[in-house]
């Protein structure tokens, strides 16, 4: 019978998998809570190997990761420090999730200055990943609402970083995958809201020349994302939904959300997901809306966070996992790269679940290594099968390099070392900024001479 | 009066809070203060009891105050008690949540590190509660809501040190409601069983595990409706039946 009211400190040192959403590649790790601003760096004291700090392992690959290192979960470090209604400026610890910061936000009237695809992310994740959102061609990057945050080294130095302020750091940090030292609390500026909901308009299109024209459009729209089907070829080569929506001006309900029921219950067979089922998924969900555009009125939830809907959704890829796969690639090439990977994507006859495509603004980025850039944006997520999957992956990522682009760290678990530094040639600027006892397992497999 | 949007119409009640930093108490008074209630907040470490001080003012609590003290110290009792009492203006609900495992093999070999447990865990609280109760019992009203434990319904080799330190608590518990209820004085024991924690977050089953906001939400809907015993989650109470009544020929040979 397990013991209860277990302390804290005697339930510190469990060896336990810490999984990436993608769960793939799995390590094992010793996983150390940070339950206080103070904890660190006393806690990694004397331990080898290195750490990483870590949130809800939301991010796909092997950012979030360490093999045979020490994980420090920030999650329990999750408080709120002050809220300025006036300003709507929010300063919390870093382990607070986007969930419980929309859980005090919304029925106070403000909101997130960007979301992304899942709620279930820490403070100090999306500003080690430079989130982005729907808006980014309007709002920039998550890191573009942080005003403040500390830093605390593993030398114990507590250094305040902000655009004025250490702000070599300040841009080191965001974007900087967790490696530049523990984020102890951040500043972020939430926007005003007077409803819950989202005026929201679905259009279909056929072809990237539609999505384009749709993109153009749309630019005074704060919200836009695309779903496009990469399975068909022929006349429906990529069709697609655009999905668009702004907060509603219409004063109405600002409760906060209901806790979710639907847990994904058990890992699915590894053959559940091929290329027909997905297929007629993709059909499926381009023929639910039967007609060209659809207006309606819409929650945040659903808008913003479709698959937070069903906790642990990532066990429907088996037990082997998923990869995913998202490019920027420059307007110079946006659309001839975009039609070549789909068409690349289409023939390899991998399935691709859920493909999202959106435009990126030119608001620049805070980050040093920011992954978003002006120019079109393309996620993919495919199941993980060995001899088929990595070579795709080799190709698709190639294919990026010849059209300027770039891929995402967070949602990475393939790229090479040599894509790696030319889609981020100022790697070398940022390791002088990495805190000496942090490190995770995407840094050593892309700077394996560092 | 909070401007909070969850508040209550009714006056902010007034909570004492022992052991404010450990974590079901923290995840309870977050519900509290985004109700708009008045905490007093005590703590050993300053700078943690302050980090959750700042985040229950933030989150709607109507007023609070901290002091900083050792509960082994019980000759301070009285004083910090007073003291607290006085910064509220009352006291409706005192919520006593501090307590320590401790090492059982170590408590095995050394009497010292035994009575280091039982002390913390059982005499402080007996003299918080005893001036707590004659403090509700003067006044005809107020609720003590003292965390336990499932472990307290039976020794087991695995750790009980730490069990009869909660074994003792409960029935102090159990007598203590006895007298006082007639007097208008709700005692609460609360029984929670393992809770999920950061460290527990992607571990196998870790989903089998109370969630902390949870036992919380329990806990505060229990305070509410004034019950004497809760068990979180309840599955504890019909486990905890069955293993108070395994006899003890059985019981010995088992490794719990």
């Amino acid at each position: 019978m397990p013991d209860p009211n277990t302390t804290e400190e005697a339930q510190s040192k469990v060896q336990a998998p810490f999984e990436s959403w993608g769960r793939y590649p799995t390590y094992d790790a010793k996983l150390l809570p940070l339950h206080w601003q103070g904890d660190y760096p006393a806690l990694v004291e004397n331990l080898h190997n290195g750490a990483l700090p870590v949130g809800m392992g939301r991010s796909y690959g092997d950012v979030c990761l360490l093999k045979d290192g020490n994980l420090l979960v920030t999650t329990a470090m999750n408080r709120l420090i002050s809220f300025d209604p006036k300003t709507g400026l929010l300063t919390a610890e870093a382990g607070v999730s986007l969930a419980q910061i929309l859980d005090f936000a919304v029925p106070r009237g403000f909101f997130l200055p960007v979301s992304p695809g899942t709620k279930y992310v820490t403070l100090g994740g999306a500003i080690a990943n430079d989130i982005h959102g729907k808006n980014h061609h309007s709002a920039g990057t998550f890191g573009c609402h942080i005003t403040q945050f500390e830093l605390v080294r593993s030398d114990g130095s507590r250094m305040l970083c902000s655009p004025t302020e250490n702000p070599e750091f300040y841009a080191a940090t965001i974007g900087g995958l967790g490696l530049t030292g523990v984020i102890t609390w951040a500043t972020l500026r939430l926007k005003p809201i007077v409803s819950r909901k989202i005026d929201y308009e679905g259009i279909q299109f056929h072809g990237i020349d539609e999505f384009l024209d749709l993109t153009n459009q749309s630019k005074d729209i704060e919200y836009t994302v695309s779903w496009v089907d990469v399975t068909s070829s022929g006349r429906n080569f990529a069709r697609g939904i655009f999905m668009q929506g702004d907060h509603s001006t219409k004063r109405d309900d600002l409760t906060r959300s209901p806790k979710p029921k639907l847990v994904f219950p058990f890992e699915a067979p590894g053959f559940a997901l091929n290329s027909l089922t997905v297929s007629l998924f993709n059909t499926a969900f381009f023929h639910k809306q039967i007609h060209k555009r659809v207006v309606a009125v819409q929650d945040y939830e659903p808008f913003f966070y479709p698959l937070d809907k069903v906790l642990r959704w990532n066990r429907m890829y088996g037990k082997r996992g998923l990869l995913q796969f998202q490019y920027v690639i420059p307007w110079e090439h946006a659309k001839e790269g975009t039609i070549a990977v789909l068409r690349e994507v289409a023939k390899s006859g991998l399935a691709s679940f859920l493909a999202v495509l959106k435009a990126f603004g030119d608001v620049p980025s805070p980050g040093m290594m920011s992954f978003p850039k002006p120019g079109i944006t393309l996620a993919l997520d495919f199941p993980i099968k060995p001899d088929k999957s990595f070579p795709l992956f080799q190709r698709l990522a190639d294919m990026t390099r010849e059209f300027g682009g770039r891929l995402y760290p967070a949602k990475d678990a393939a790229m090479t070392a040599s894509q790696f530094q030319s889609f981020y040639p100022q790697w070398q600027q940022f390791a002088q900024y990495r805190d000496p006892m942090l490190t995770s397992s995407f840094w050593e497999r892309v700077t394996p001479n560092s | 009066m909070s401007t909070t949007p969850q508040s209550t119409p009714s006056a902010p009640r007034k909570i004492l809070v022992l052991g404010a930093t450990s974590g079901i108490a923290e995840a309870t008074c977050r519900i509290w203060a985004s109700q708009g209630a008045s905490l007093f907040l005590v703590a050993r470490n300053a700078e943690k009891l302050a980090a959750v001080a700042a985040d229950l003012k933030t989150r709607g609590a109507s007023y609070v105050d901290t002091a900083v003290a050792d509960l082994d110290d019980t000759d301070q009792h009285p004083s910090l008690l007073a003291h607290a009492i006085n910064s509220l203006t009352g006291m409706d609900i005192a919520y006593l949540a501090h307590g320590v495992l401790g090492d059982q093999a170590e408590a095995e070999r050394e009497f010292n590190t035994a009575a280091q447990i039982l002390h913390t865990n059982f005499m402080a609280p007996v003299s918080l509660l005893t001036w707590l109760a004659n403090f509700c019992v003067q006044r005809h009203a107020g609720t003590l809501a003292v965390i336990s434990s499932v472990a307290g319904d039976r020794g087991r080799k695995s750790n009980y040190v730490y069990g009869s330190s909660k074994a003792g608590l409960s029935a102090f518990l159990g007598g203590l409601r006895n007298r006082v209820d007639r007097e208008g004085v709700t005692v609460l024991a609360i029984k929670p069983g393992p809770t999920k924690t950061a460290m527990t977050a992607n571990m196998p089953k870790s989903e089998t595990f109370a969630d902390v906001d949870s036992v919380a939400e329990a806990i505060v809907s229990a305070i509410d409706k004034r019950k004497d015993v809760l068990y979180v989650p309840f599955k504890w109470q019909p486990i905890m039946f069955v293993i108070r009544n395994i006899p003890e020929r059985v019981f010995k040979k088992l490794n719990l």
